[in-house]
């Protein structure tokens, strides 16, 4: 593949639908990880998959039935997986796959559906699917340095809130909901795995040789975008499945891990 | 005066209290400490002391909130805001996160960070030591903007020095005007530090 070839509206728009994704991802995923809660990530991705066929079922766009059954998911998180954490967040992720998968079974073309989602399909997303993207990651742009230091507060002085009378803070339910958000758009463009290895690897490498936590951030986005690049070409030019290349490339990336200080 | 409290380098305490704590049984399933009484007021360092077992840090969580209050009451100035350090701080095992960029999220002032951790400033919070990281914790909260601070053991892998130093950090909170509740098992910090000491399952 050639930088000529981007120029085509073909594969201009899947480009750009990915790339942004795989900045997005990789920078929401650095705080699930810091929080503890990457598996919920995947528990919210394969929920966004269920809402994805469940809106085929109904008949109605696919983004709007991720986006919903993943944004309605998010509090469900937030208040059970305070106390039972990463249990919860299994449970999500079986009960999203067994609903995904029966009701592709019952629904036309469910099969072609249940593979999209496995695989992703960014070769055939385009300028809708640019438009959600785009609000999406300026959402995350600006609301993500908003609540960072309260994550960061709530993290390390999980006392801290209660304490001083909220039970409840308001940027634990905004950050879920970004999440879900994210996860839910990206799961219909580079599949629930291509997502989740998009939230997962690059900041478990990051956390490991960043300095800081900014430096984890940008870490981060940068390692999701520089895998993304090259998995794009790679798919193209192997004439590959572009979700599987995805997470080989970011894996290979992984034992990067292995060079740093424990 | 609660139960067990006794003076040390007293002051005459200004009011209203940031933190009052009156007749108080807490607990879980079932009770564990109580009754006690005590209050902190601005400018003050109270000590809860007590064997293992007593019930201080059920103390500690009732004042919180997670913790079951049986009987008696708390009163509690949240508006001043209050800064908790947990008897076993959040220890990950990976910490990408600088001391400068721990102490900005509790809002500390960071001109005024002890000479100590100056240097420290840019380390990553998990290439400290055991002792290092106590301090910086407790630090954090003593030096974020709560007027009220509730310290659980803040001596836990601290050396003779890291604690002369916590020592030394507390005194100058107190100048500074904050509260301060201390559960300690240290009787020797307790007796440089407190205005008063309360003891519990007494």
């Amino acid at each position: 593949m050639t930088l000529a070839a981007l120029a085509d509206p073909i594969f201009l728009l899947p480009f750009l639908n990915g790339l942004l994704l795989a900045i997005v991802l990789p920078a929401v995923g650095a705080y699930a990880r810091l929080r503890g809660e990457w598996l919920a990530s995947l528990g919210i991705g394969q929920v966004a998959a269920a809402g994805v066929v469940l809106a085929a079922f109904l008949g109605l766009p696919a983004a709007a039935g991720a986006l919903l059954v993943a944004v309605l998911a998010a509090p469900a998180k937030t208040l059970l997986g305070r106390h039972d954490g990463d249990d919860t967040y299994a449970v999500m992720l079986l009960a999203g796959w067994s609903v995904a998968l029966l009701l592709a079974a019952n629904t036309a073309h469910g099969e072609d559906l249940s593979r999209a989602l496995l695989q992703g399909q960014i070769y055939f997303t385009g300028r809708s699917h640019l438009i959600e993207i785009a609000v999406v990651a300026l959402a995350v742009a600006a609301l993500l340095p908003v609540v960072s230091s309260r994550l960061l507060l709530g993290r390390f002085f999980p006392e801290h809130f209660q304490a001083n009378g909220v039970a409840n803070p308001r940027h634990e339910v905004l950050f879920d909901v970004m999440v879900a958000a994210t996860l839910a758009v990206a799961a219909t463009v580079v599949g629930v795995f291509g997502a989740f290895a998009l939230v997962f690897v690059p900041p478990w490498v990051a956390f490991r040789f960043a300095g800081g936590w900014r430096g984890t951030v940008i870490w981060s986005a940068g390692l999701g975008a520089g895998a993304y690049l090259v998995s794009f070409a790679l798919a193209i030019a192997l004439d590959q499945p572009y979700g599987p290349v995805l997470v080989a490339t970011l894996l290979i990336i992984a034992t990067a891990r292995g060079l740093g200080r424990a | 005066m609660g139960a067990g409290e006794h003076g040390g380098n007293a002051l005459t305490p200004p009011s209203p209290p940031l933190l009052a704590v009156q007749g108080l049984t807490a607990g879980y399933a079932r009770p564990v400490v109580g009754p006690l009484s005590f209050e902190v007021h601005r400018g003050e360092i109270v000590g809860l002391a007590g064997a293992n077992g007593s019930g201080k840090t059920t103390v500690l969580a009732a004042i919180i909130g997670t913790a079951r209050v049986f009987g008696g009451g708390i009163t509690c100035d949240r508006s001043a805001g209050v800064s908790v350090l947990r008897q076993f701080p959040v220890h990950l095992r990976e910490m990408p996160i600088t001391v400068a960029e721990l102490l900005h999220a509790t809002a500390s002032n960071t001109d005024d960070v002890p000479s100590l951790f100056q240097p420290l400033l840019g380390t990553r919070v998990d290439r400290l030591s055991g002792g290092q990281f106590q301090l910086l914790q407790a630090w954090a909260c003593l030096g974020s903007p709560a007027a009220l601070v509730l310290l659980d053991e803040p001596t836990n892998n601290m050396d003779p020095q890291a604690i002369a130093a916590l020592a030394d950090l507390l005194l100058a909170s107190r100048k500074r005007g904050k509260g301060v509740l201390v559960i300690s098992h240290e009787a020797t910090l307790l007796d440089t530090v407190c205005t008063r000491i309360v003891e519990v399952g007494r």
